[in-house]
Formats: C-alpha cells, sequence, structure tokens
C-alpha cells in the first residue's frame, strides 16, 4: 500500500485573545495509505474536526505539513487552491441538516462542485446528479426538491453524493453518522463501504461511536486534547488498547449485550477533558490518568512504535511513557 | 408485577398539525416497578418521549391531545393531574432530566439557586435551607467542591456538569420516579459512563425507579432491567432485559440489533439496515406498523393489527409470526437471523 495522504507535524492554534490560544492540533504526525479507512476517534474538543478539517484545507495551517502523493499542500488555501484540489479531496460533514444550502435544490447542491469542475454542460450534469442520486439510495427526480423534503438518514446520503460526485480519492468525513438512527447508520455505513470498494476511496472517519469505527477502519487513531495517543490495526487497538486513555475510551463504551455489561467492572474516568487553552507540560492526560508517573507531569511523551514481532502488519504506536521501543506490542 | 409505582393503560396521544392529525402513541401499556429501570427504546418519531410527557403533563394541549388512557399512581390516575394529595406530581412524585441540560437550565439564575427553587416551592424549605441542602445535593451528584460551585452560572460548567446538576435537581425532593430522557446522548462515551453510574448509585441509596429513553442499545444493557421497544407509536416488544437481547421475538428488535456492529473479534458480518424508513403516522397503517419494512411481512401484516403473544411470563410481542399457525416458521426466523446470543 502506497501512502496517499502524509500528515507531518500539523499544528493547528485558534488566537483567541493577547496570548491566549486554543491547542486544537498539536504536532500531529499520520499517514493514510491508498485505499484506507483509518478511523479518528476522541472525545468532543479532542481537536479531531480541526485536524480533518486542516488536512482538506478548511483551516489554514499555524504549521506542518501535509503531503498528497508526495506534492506538498498549501500552508494556506486560495480559492483557486481549493479549484485544484477539490476534485482530488472531499469532505461529508456531520450536520445533515446545516451543512445543505436550504435556498437550493437538490439538483443545485448536488451538480455545483461538477459544473465549475468539469466544464460540462447543464443537461450533462443533471444526467450525473441523477445518476449519483440513484447510486446513494435515492430517486433521480428527487433534484427538484429543497433539502427540507428530506429525513436526516435521506440528507446524509445528499451530502455524501456532493462530495463523491467529482470522484475524489480521498474523503475526509467528520461524525457522518452520528446525527442518524441506528437502522440509517448501517445504511450509510454499507454506502460507504460499497462506494470504497467500486471508486478505491481512501476515509479518514472520525466518530465518536468506537463500535463503528472499529467496524469500518482498517487502522484507528485516538487523539487527546489535540495530540495523537495511539494509533494501530483498529482491532487491535479496540480489542488490545495500550495507552491509559485509550483503555478508558474503550471500557466506557457501552455493548449491547446485558450480561457482559453487568458482569464489567465501572471505568469511569474522573473528571473531564481539559481546556486546551493552557495546555500544561509533559503528558496531557497526565492529570486524569490512572498510571500516572513523576516524569508525566514534566516530558511529552512522543509517538513510539511497539516492537511487533508478528511481520506484514501496519505497527502500533502509543505516545506514553509506560511504554518504549522494546515493549513488545 | 407485583405493586407498580406506575401502571400506564393504554395511551393515545394525537397532535393537531397543518397537515392533519398525527397519532403519536397509539395505545401503549406499561408498568414501572418499585427500584427498577425500564428502557424505552425505538427510533426518532418513535413515540417514546411523546409517551412519558403526556404522562407528565408536559404535552401542549393544543395542538396535543390525550385520546385515552390512564396512569394510575397507587389508586390514583395522574392523567391530566397536577397534583396528587396536595403534592405537585411533576417534582415530588416524578423528577424529570432531559436530553440537552444546556437549554433545560435558566442561564440567568445560579445553578444552586434553580435547584434550590424546587425545595422551596414543593417543600417549604427556607432559601437558606433550600441552598444548603442543593449543596448537599450536588455534592451527591459528584459535582466537585459543591459549595462554590452552586454559585456559578450554567454557562460556566460543562456538558457533563450541568447534567449532573440536572440530576441533583431532578431528584432534590425524592420523587419515587425519575424519568431521563436521553440523558446521555449529548455527552462524550467517558462522561456518559460517569453519568450512567452515578444514577446506578442514586438507585441503589434511595430506591427509585428509573424510566429510561434512549435509542443507544449498549445504554440500555448496562442499565435496564425491563425493556420496551416503541416503533411507530406502539409497544411491539417487552419483557426483560436479557430477553429481548438474546430471545429477540419482534422482527423490529431483531433488525436494530443487525444494524449495530457487534463487539466480536470473530464476527465479521456485514451489517443489515432496516431498509425503508417508519410510516406515515397522520394514516397509519392498518394492519402491523412495521409491515412495510419487515422481512418476514405476510399477508395478513398488511391487513389486522397482531395482537400482543406472551413468549414468557414477562415477554411479550405484538407480531403475527407468534400466531400459533407459525411457530414452526419462528423457530426457523431466530436460527437464522439472531444477531444476539447469549454468552455462555
Amino acid at each position: 500500500m502506497s501512502d496517499l495522504v502524509q500528515i507531518e507535524n500539523l499544528v493547528k492554534y485558534f488566537d483567541i485573545g493577547p496570548d491566549q490560544r486554543v491547542h486544537a492540533v498539536d504536532d500531529i504526525s499520520l499517514t493514510i495509505g491508498e485505499r484506507e479507512i483509518v478511523g479518528l476517534v476522541g472525545e468532543s474538543g479532542s481537536g479531531k474536526s480541526t485536524l480533518g478539517k486542516a488536512v482538506v484545507g478548511l483551516h489554514d495551517k499555524t504549521s506542518g505539513t501535509v503531503k498528497y502523493r508526495g506534492e506538498l499542500l498549501p500552508q494556506k488555501y486560495t480559492p483557486h487552491d481549493f479549484q485544484t484540489h477539490a476534485t482530488r479531496m472531499q469532505m461529508i460533514f456531520q450536520d445533515p441538516y446545516s451543512s445543505l444550502n436550504p435556498r437550493m435544490t437538490v439538483g443545485e447542491i448536488i451538480g455545483e462542485g461538477l459544473k465549475l469542475h468539469s466544464g460540462l454542460d447543464t443537461a450533462k450534469v443533471r444526467e450525473q446528479v441523477g445518476d449519483w442520486l440513484e447510486r446513494v439510495g435515492l430517486e433521480a427526480d428527487h433534484m427538484s426538491r429543497y433539502p427540507h423534503e428530506f429525513s436526516g438518514g435521506q440528507r446524509q446520503r445528499i451530502g455524501i453524493a456532493r462530495a463523491l460526485i467529482l470522484e475524489p480519492e480521498f474523503v475526509v468525513c467528520d461524525e457522518p453518522i452520528s446525527a442518524l438512527d441506528v437502522s440509517v447508520q448501517a445504511q450509510v455505513v454499507n454506502l460507504l463501504d460499497e462506494l470504497k470498494q467500486t471508486m478505491g476511496l481512501t476515509l479518514l472517519f472520525i466518530a465518536h461511536d468506537l463500535s463503528m469505527v472499529r467496524y469500518v477502519s482498517d487502522r484507528m487513531a485516538v487523539m487527546y486534547l489535540g495530540s495523537l495517543v495511539e494509533i494501530g490495526p483498529a482491532d487491535e487497538v479496540f480489542f488490545r488498547p495500550k495507552h491509559p486513555y485509550t483503555q478508558i475510551l474503550v471500557g466506557s463504551n457501552p455493548e449491547a449485550d446485558p450480561k457482559r455489561e453487568r458482569s464489567r467492572p465501572s471505568t469511569a474516568i474522573q473528571g473531564e477533558i481539559p481546556s486546551p487553552v493552557n495546555v500544561p507540560p509533559g503528558c496531557r492526560f497526565a492529570n486524569r490518568c490512572p498510571e500516572v508517573m513523576p516524569t508525566c507531569h514534566s516530558e511529552t511523551p512522543t509517538l513510539i512504535t511497539l516492537k511487533d514481532v508478528t511481520a506484514g502488519k501496519s505497527p502500533r504506536q502509543v505516545a506514553c511513557h509506560l511504554f518504549n521501543s522494546d515493549t513488545l506490542n | 408485577m407485583a405493586d407498580p409505582v406506575l401502571s400506564v393503560k393504554n395511551l393515545a396521544v394525537e397532535f393537531d398539525t397543518y397537515g392533519g392529525t398525527v397519532q403519536a402513541v397509539r395505545g401503549v401499556d406499561f408498568d414501572v416497578e418499585r427500584g427498577k429501570t425500564l428502557a424505552i427504546v425505538g427510533e426518532s418519531g418513535c413515540g417514546k418521549s411523546v409517551t412519558v410527557q403526556s404522562i407528565m403533563g408536559l404535552t401542549p394541549m393544543p395542538p396535543g391531545r390525550i385520546t385515552s388512557g390512564s396512569a394510575m399512581m397507587g389508586d390514583i390516575d395522574i392523567i391530566g393531574r397536577k397534583t396528587i394529595n396536595g403534592e405537585d406530581i411533576r417534582g415530588s412524585q416524578i423528577g424529570m432530566i432531559f436530553q440537552d441540560p444546556m437549554t433545560s437550565l435558566n442561564p440567568t439564575m445560579n445553578i444552586g439557586s434553580q435547584i434550590a427553587e424546587t425545595l422551596i416551592v414543593h417543600r417549604g424549605y427556607s432559601s437558606k435551607q433550600a441552598f444548603a441542602r442543593a449543596i448537599e445535593l450536588l455534592d451527591m451528584s459528584k459535582i466537585p467542591e459543591a459549595a462554590k460551585r452552586a454559585k456559578q452560572y450554567p454557562f460556566e460548567f460543562s456538558g457533563g456538569m450541568l447534567q449532573r446538576a440536572m440530576i441533583a435537581m431532578a431528584i432534590a425532593c425524592e420523587p419515587p420516579i425519575l424519568i431521563a430522557d436521553e440523558p446521555t446522548t449529548a455527552l462524550d462515551v467517558t462522561i456518559q459512563a460517569q453519568i450512567l453510574d452515578l444514577l446506578m448509585e442514586l438507585q441503589r441509596n434511595n430506591g427509585m425507579s428509573i424510566i429510561l429513553i434512549t435509542h443507544d442499545l449498549g445504554v440500555v444493557a448496562r442499565m435496564a432491567e425491563h425493556v420496551l421497544v416503541m416503533y411507530a407509536g406502539q409497544i411491539v416488544e417487552h419483557g426483560p432485559v436479557d430477553e429481548i437481547f438474546y430471545r429477540s421475538g419482534h422482527p423490529y428488535t431483531m433488525g436494530l440489533r443487525a444494524a449495530m456492529p457487534t463487539n466480536d473479534p470473530n464476527a465479521e458480518q456485514r451489517l443489515t439496515p432496516i431498509d425503508g424508513s417508519p410510516p406515515d403516522l397522520f394514516h397509519p397503517p392498518v394492519g402491523c406498523g412495521y409491515f412495510a419494512r419487515c422481512p418476514h411481512a405476510m399477508r395478513i401484516c398488511a391487513e389486522q393489527p397482531p395482537q400482543a403473544h406472551q413468549l414468557s411470563a414477562a415477554h411479550a410481542a405484538k407480531c403475527w409470526l407468534h400466531h400459533e399457525a407459525n411457530t414452526q416458521q419462528v423457530a426457523q426466523i431466530n436460527l437464522r437471523d439472531h444477531a444476539g446470543e447469549e454468552p455462555s
């Protein structure tokens, strides 16, 4: 698998006042292979969406680089850059209610990108919009309707059609299923999976539902307060989490299985995610960590790759002082 | 069921809208056992919130209308009543917490005074006594530095802390029933775990019954003793939590289970979505509400509403598959479609 997207030391701060800045994304490096689905999980405020938006250029980068097939993407996108990159990279947004313009018909919403980028005439655009509506499970004659005429699941499909009509290679899905009912979540996840097979999509799948992320992703990355704490094959991270934070996150995820739930001890973590404005030195999880050591408060742990005896798998990386490069995975 | 704390019979609620009359709740029966947790699950729009809101008298009328039914607490029907023996039902008899604590609290009052208000109104405390008790309640709800926090305003609290404050307010008068309407839907899983633990601890300590409304089957598995599955304004299946999960009796319950990923490393099954969408409740179907989406639908399902079939002492499902004429077929369906496996 060759690398499609290489994120290196990406930083995104938001200035919110004199000498005050939100450390939304702080020094993140992550490589996404071609046709790979990387799941990104973490609590709200951990910087998942900011990372996704910075990768596709919807946020300027404070520092660090994003490379696409080895080509350096701009630090700050100009309208021209969006024009160039929109056909390769797209985004599906979380809220199917606020991300569709209520004054545009569905046909205009889905077709706008194609009209701008392909130079096709109106009839051809309409034809393709109709095709895509059918591909995502709607009907071609829905294109003359307005977003308010659709349910949440249908709107999410419209958002998917809008993102995919340009046939991008890489799509950032920002919580595409969080707002949907269980029965509809499965429809959308299966649709994405099917399109991945047929179009060879690469996805960065942002979500907070861990069971769903494990189901969808090849690899899972865990974020806490702007930094990556663990990354590895989805099943390994989910079933054998290493970082104390990942352990708590996985342990808090209730399973639809009453007998297991009753026997599961409470893993409720104390406290809440601290403010990303004044980030303390050392490990960001130190003040909530059940296994905290003195070094955690002074030295910032970096992602280290665990030793793995089974070759051929993608490696597991953990940012925690409990582990070093000799630790066996 | 012996001595339920609340017994709801044949509740039906309608809403008048410009598009016509929506039959949001269409004949719902259930009992709430003392000191136990009853979960109501179902998709958005299935009527789970309307059910509890009309019991509480929170349904706006008009446009809402309770067309039939009763909700007995002891010998008294609380539908349409505000008080029992001079005590307010809301607050004193039934406490309630909502999905969105941000909009459920008054932004212009400090947290402690909002909790104290409940005690002043329902229990006749002096404002000083009430504020002191509010601090104790915040402390019981695991809010650190409760005395300081009580003087703060909602905007100074995080989502998880606000939900704790809501819980403190709801239990202030020690109501025998607490209704929790999607209490953790807006919260992160780690905070959700804290809130669920808190609710279970409070239930152990003061023996209240909880009616938990949720669409998250994981939360149901952790919290509930008894489960109601609602679809299109009706209860399609109800029973003890284990029977609902491991021996589901209604195709909709099975469908919900199959649409969720299981956390089993060896299971690589594809998710099975429930195709289509719930029926239009302006004109509810004559037969079974799930007919149009049901993989096992038969002709009779479209024509006649199914009766509840008792599957065990406390477990029943409204589905024609359980009619005597069909019992063999049901055994096969269960083998083939059952997403839930009971761990040995």
